[in-house]
């Protein structure tokens, strides 16, 4: 007797998957993560790591940015479960696509901060790879000091600039 | 009484109130002097007298050359309101009057109508020798006043000091303007070297980095992002608007700089996995890796004769500067003063180098004399704690600068000693990474 209303949810689904394909994933905040993840668990029954919806409810699927200490590329120990999770949805996933946009703060010269938001991309590239991801699933592109998150010149502004960003270009 | 003093307070704060607009319109920003010994040069501008048929243009040439000369931090120039006798030649100076107020050297001048224009006629004379040193007679197209006005200055600069001038030249600058949420307009400019008359070469909704003038003048050569997912480097051609695709490998395409002759482009390519310092062959289009190190290697400047390469790598672990000849070899260390030292620039008899030196949080313009040991080797010649991007006047005598005052960047002209600093009035917005051009042809 449900059996119609299943197969309209399901192809609501699929058109939705189909409408937010090339979307380009903002980064989410932490703090609005965790709100939408206690919403998403007790609602999710179980999780199937091919479909799309995860992505956007899984909380360290939502997750999508790793942030930097100063001069720093080493990726910080609260990042690792969120990278661990992405790998494990690139290698579920071999049609994925993410692109990792690297930032760095406004303090010293924009073309080395070039090369220091190319190398935390990379820290994060070296990380999705080594947890399940194929190098052609990831590119890395630094924008430097040129995208900053906040204006202020201070260490609350330069802490969410020095940054790296997972944009999923394909979720699948 | 009590009343009064409070009215004259209200008036005064409305006055200062006033003040930046009132600067912005007329381009006076005021200038920081930090010097001591003050070995700066006496010398009145009179206003110069119109004798044309034709109504003013309105640039008051005196006015140009009295704020370009003091700029260099070189000059004292007499105050306009001190300027109490008008003689417009020679013959009229009554020279008891100039050394009466101490000064050195009097410029004098008329505007006269010719065939095109006009023509401008000056003289500069020694005070204390009352004896004439220049008398020139100069072409002006109208619009052409503040142009002729820079000239004068650099034939004045050059008679007394006897260093060619560098004040009729432009700049290059980038500014970034907020549209809406996410939404930014980034541009490319070029102005004089005051800042007056800024034209935009190029725009768009994404970034660019890193202007460089061609040696002639004609070109410049940039970073942009408007390419989905990587950056590219553009040769831009002044005069038509062209633009040729330089480089647009995968990863960094950046720090593009001309070497002196104009053949070559030292770049930054990240295509082998990190930052590394290449030169490409502009007739050819052949690419020559120079640098081979897991480090960042970038910002690379070109040493006069072209033999050599300056630039930044982080391979002792913070950002310092090193030298490597164009013909390959091992880089070799330059800068030992200092945690972090970047983006340097040579002056054009590579005496001076000039660079952004910091710590954590202050990041200050060193210029060092390559001919001094010790510590007078080494010069701080901005405030901080955010200037970046020094670019030296074609004649070494002032290096301009990128600073941040709240939450916009500006543009700083300080004399090479440090002794003097001026704001360049630029529009609002944020305006970084000025370039200085190369002496220009006089007309």
């Amino acid at each position: 007797m449900n059996t119609p209303i299943r197969v309209l949810v399901l192809a609501l689904a699929i058109a939705g998957v189909a409408a937010c394909k090339k979307e380009v994933v903002k980064p989410v905040d932490q703090s609005m993560a965790d709100t939408t993840t206690q919403t998403q668990t007790s609602t999710t029954q179980e999780e199937s790591w091919t479909n799309p919806a995860l992505l956007d409810s899984k909380p360290c699927l939502v997750s999508r940015v790793a942030y930097f200490d100063y001069d720093q590329t080493t990726i910080k120990s609260e990042a690792m479960e969120m990278l661990k999770c992405h790998g494990k949805w690139l290698a579920a996933n071999p049609g994925a696509r993410i692109s990792l946009e690297g930032h760095a703060d406004e303090r010293g010269t924009r073309e080395y901060n070039l090369g220091l938001g190319e190398r935390r991309g990379n820290a994060v590239r070296d990380l999705l790879l080594a947890n399940g991801g194929k190098s052609e699933q990831v590119a890395t592109v630094s924008y430097g000091e040129e995208r900053p998150i906040c204006t202020d010149s201070d260490e609350s502004c330069w802490s969410k600039n020095r940054r790296a960003e997972i944009v999923y270009t394909a979720k699948q | 009484m009590r009343l009064s003093t409070h009215l004259m307070l209200l008036l005064f704060s409305m006055i200062l109130a006033s003040t930046p607009a009132v600067s912005q319109q007329l381009g006076e920003e005021p200038i920081v002097i930090n010097r001591g010994q003050d070995a700066s040069v006496p010398v009145a501008v009179v206003p110069f007298a119109w004798e044309a048929a034709a109504m003013p243009d309105g640039t008051a040439i005196d006015q140009v050359v009295r704020a370009d000369l003091n700029r260099s931090g070189q000059f004292r120039v007499l105050r306009k309101e001190d300027v109490i006798e008008l003689p417009a030649r020679g013959g009229d100076i009554k020279f008891p009057t100039w050394k009466m107020l101490k000064q050195d050297y009097i410029v004098v001048g008329r505007v006269q109508t010719a065939a095109g224009g006009y023509r401008v006629e000056f003289e500069l004379h020694d005070v204390l020798k009352q004896q004439s040193l220049l008398s020139l007679a100069l072409p002006v197209r109208p619009g052409e006043f503040r142009a002729v006005s820079h000239q004068i200055a650099d034939l004045v600069y050059e008679k007394i000091l006897g260093v060619r001038g560098a004040f009729f030249t432009r700049i290059a600058y980038i500014t970034q303007k907020r549209l809406g949420a996410g939404k930014f307009e980034n541009a490319i400019w070029i102005a004089d070297s005051d800042g007056f008359n800024p034209q935009r070469i190029v725009w768009n909704a994404e970034p660019f980095l890193s202007p460089a003038w061609s040696p002639d003048g004609k070109s410049l050569a940039y970073v942009s992002f408007e390419r989905q997912g990587g950056h590219t480097i553009y040769i831009h051609e002044l005069a038509t608007g062209s633009r040729r695709l330089v480089t647009s490998f995968k990863g960094i395409n950046g720090a593009p700089t001309f070497s002196p002759d104009g053949s070559t482009l030292a770049v930054t390519l990240s295509k082998s996995g990190n930052p590394e310092i290449y030169t490409l062959n502009l007739a050819s289009n052949s690419l020559t890796q120079l640098t081979r190190h897991f480090a960042i290697d970038t910002e690379s400047a070109w040493m006069p004769g072209g033999n050599s390469l300056l630039f930044t790598s982080d391979r002792s672990g913070k950002p310092q500067i090193y030298s490597l000849p164009v013909s390959g070899g091992t880089p070799e260390r330059v800068t030992s003063v200092g945690e972090y030292n970047a983006r340097v620039s040579a002056s054009y008899d590579g005496r001076l180098l000039a660079m952004v030196q910091g710590s954590k949080n202050v990041y200050r313009i060193a210029v060092v004399d390559r001919q001094r040991g010790g510590a007078g080797a080494v010069r701080l010649i901005s405030p901080g704690p955010l200037d970046e991007s020094p670019s030296f006047a074609p004649n070494a005598s002032m290096v301009l600068y990128a600073a941040r005052e709240g939450n916009r960047g500006v543009l700083y002209a300080a004399s090479i000693d440090g002794s003097v600093r001026q704001r360049l009035a630029l529009p609002d917005g944020d305006v970084r990474e000025p370039a200085w051009g190369p002496f220009r042809q006089q007309q």
